[in-house]
């Protein structure tokens, strides 16, 4: 019972943030032109205007007018692009795939990276492999990733030739979804662009892990583990792991849900097709609607990933777990 | 041959150049089914040498001298997989804090089933039997619901009667119980200090009682040693001790203690602290504490010498019969 109350009242934070996020989005319309210039032409006389807007309800109070965006949204119409002349939230959604699957990618190369990398470098911090890892990782911090992007491009799509340079490649569609995971192509196509993505927050996560492991190997617990005679595998992944890992899931998903924000960047330098590089292309041409349409989802996604993490937290940590609640 | 010797012990860390030693030539037995206290203030290397017996003083702490011989074997020198033999199964160690000693994310059950399985060639249900058995002798009230809780879900005393079951699950044949009711509440404090007594006598296991508190070392055990930065400053039997000290330092101890006959009456705590590693005295490390102190005390450091029935680190011994 209580772990419904718990679910109920973190849900209802997801809806209150969601709430701002709208209001924020909203109200960005009145600050990007008239919406009216875009749908009809200069030709269209005064009076006519004022008939439309109020057609259109645009002469109502903001709250009046916020609150039917509103009622829309929660609908699933978030108004129409003007460049495109079809439902934003389609527009949006259709590039949604391209934009998930770049975000997947770099976050598993970021977790199968970061664990190995950081448990090496907390429980062999002397040793020369682990001192090149923190080395490198306090470089790779200070270099912003379209540096990251542009360089590996040269490198490896101009320079050796291995790897195309822009685009998605090869994709198969299933249902509303495509997928480039399904193809050599495809497959060959994200290398780069994860691997500059994932560049962003590997230091991070590395340096997060370490310092976690660092920590934990100091506790009373895991010394009265290693007291009990178990083997030191055991101590490592059963006693310090999963102490190392619940901050790290916390911070880490938190960081991941910022990650959609950094695809704004890497799908504009590799030309990949998905929400970020339709958001840049939204704003060159003034299309409102799908600007807040982009801010809405993204902040979707954010408040989704943040409460599923929060839940898992909740689901490892048998303290933060509700007592008396078995798992 | 006594069931653990350790000889001439010494712990060293090196710390940015420097090395600092923790312990310095401390020597001991503890024969089969006896108790031995150890005491002194904090700082003292209490801790270091219970860790250094099994071989866990962690970077950039070591071993640097001396030889620890267990039923026979050199463990110091031991290959570090037969040593992790030995933990768990033939020395166990209870810690002083209940709170942090166990792991908050496994189970009372989990913490004690992986101790037994890693010993031993046992299936799940006798772990789980054999377990919740042990935790039903440390007097834990409903055994098979707790064997299933978590450590939060415990109070402080329930916690340390589990760490005491865990220690006790492999009938090892000593026990280093290294301050093992100072973090409890004062209130069950003698009732922890009490079961965990009980239990190692009618088991016939061996104690190395570490604690600040010399009443409980004069009230518990045969043998005791008096440790001062690192070094052994007296050593003996218990009752001879307690009855007439040595050393300057341990009378103080003795002297700090509230009086029984005089309650109320001002407590005659040594005055100063316990000097750094890295800023140790010349000579007998005491000396800036100790009454009886004169220019031979910060001249030489005073060998660990035989007098009567113990053993005595002090210039100055005779001076205190
Ligand atoms: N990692 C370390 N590096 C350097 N010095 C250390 C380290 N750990 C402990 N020491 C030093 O070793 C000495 C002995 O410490 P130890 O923990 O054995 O004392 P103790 O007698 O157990 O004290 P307490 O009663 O506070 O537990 C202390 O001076 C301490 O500062
Ligand atoms: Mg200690």
């Amino acid at each position: 019972m209580e772990t419904l109350a718990f679910l109920i009242r973190r849900v209802g934070q997801a809806v209150m943030v969601m709430l701002i996020i709208s209001l924020i989005g909203f109200s960005i319309q009145d600050n990007l032109g008239d919406p009216l210039r875009e749908l009809v032409g200069q030709s269209v006389s005064e009076a006519e205007r004022e008939a439309l807007r109020d057609r259109m309800g645009l002469n109502d109070p903001f709250f009046v007018q916020y609150a039917r965006f509103l009622g829309n949204a929660v609908q699933g119409d978030l108004g129409t692009s003007y460049f495109f002349k079809k439902p934003a939230l389609e527009v949006i959604l259709r590039k949604f795939p391209a934009t998930f699957e770049l975000v997947l990618a770099a976050t598993l190369i970021i977790v199968l990276v970061s664990v190995p990398a950081g448990i090496f470098c907390a429980i062999k911090p002397k040793h020369i492999g682990a001192r090149l890892i923190m080395g490198l990782s306090i470089v790779g911090i200070s270099i912003p990733v379209f540096l990251t992007a542009i360089f590996s491009i040269y490198l490896f799509s101009i320079e050796l030739g291995w790897m195309p340079s822009f685009g998605r490649g090869d994709v198969v569609e299933l249902g509303w979804w495509n997928t480039g995971f399904l193809t050599g192509d495809g497959l060959e196509h994200l290398v780069l662009p994860a691997f500059a993505l994932s560049s962003i927050m590997l230091p991070l996560f590395i340096r997060l892990i370490r310092g976690e492991m660092m920590e934990v190997m100091r506790t009373e617990y895991v010394r009265f583990a290693q007291a009990k005679g178990l083997h030191p595998r055991r101590v490592l992944f059963v006693h310090a792991l999963r102490n190392t890992l619940l901050p790290v899931i916390t911070v880490g998903g938190v960081q991941i849900g910022t990650l959609i924000a950094y695809t704004i960047l890497t799908e504009t330098v590799f030309q990949w097709p998905g929400m970020g590089f339709l958001f840049l292309e939204a704003v060159n041409r003034v299309d409102t609607p799908l600007i807040i349409a982009y801010i809405i989802i993204v902040g979707l996604i954010f408040v989704i990933t943040n409460t599923i993490v929060d839940l898992i937290y909740t689901y490892v940590n048998p303290m933060v777990r509700i007592s008396g609640v078995k798992g | 041959m006594a069931l653990l010797e350790v000889r001439d012990l010494e712990v060293e860390f090196a710390m940015r150049g420097a090395r600092l030693k923790a312990l310095r030539g401390v020597s001991f037995d503890l024969d089969a089914g006896d108790r031995l206290g150890i005491v002194g203030e904090s700082g003292a290397g209490k801790s270091m040498a219970a860790y250094a017996i099994l071989n866990l003083i962690s970077e950039p702490g070591r071993i640097s001298a001396g030889s620890i011989a267990f039923d026979g074997r050199v463990l110091n020198t031991l290959p570090a997989e037969e040593m992790r033999k030995v933990r768990g199964d033939r020395i166990a160690m209870i810690f002083q804090d209940p709170m942090m000693t166990l792991n908050p994310v496994l189970t009372v059950g989990a913490q004690m089933v992986e101790c037994l399985k890693t010993h031993r060639t046992i299936s799940d249900g006798e772990a789980r039997a054999l377990s919740v058995q042990k935790l039903r002798e440390v007097a834990i009230p409903s055994p098979d619901a707790r064997f299933d809780s978590y450590p939060h879900e415990l109070s402080g005393g329930l916690r340390q009667r589990v760490v005491i079951a865990i220690a006790l699950l492999l009938d090892p044949a000593v026990i280093i119980a290294d301050e093992p009711t100072t973090a409890l509440d004062v209130t069950i404090q003698a009732e922890i200090m009490g079961l965990m007594l009980d239990l190692c006598e009618t088991r016939g296991v061996s104690l190395i009682l570490i604690t600040h508190d010399i009443a409980v070392v004069s009230e518990t055990t045969q043998r005791m040693l008096v440790m001062y930065a690192g070094r052994v400053v007296e050593q003996g039997e218990t009752r001879g001790i307690i009855a007439r000290p040595s050393h300057p330092y341990t009378r103080g101890l003795l002297q700090a203690l509230p009086q029984r006959n005089k309650p109320g009456a001002e407590l005659n705590q040594i005055p100063g602290s316990m000097p750094t590693l890295a800023e140790l005295p010349p000579g007998c490390a005491f000396h800036p504490r100790c009454a009886y102190a004169d220019d031979t005390c910060s001249g030489g450091v005073p060998a660990l010498r035989t007098l009567g029935k113990r053993l005595v680190a002090c210039h100055h011994a005779e001076r205190l019969k």
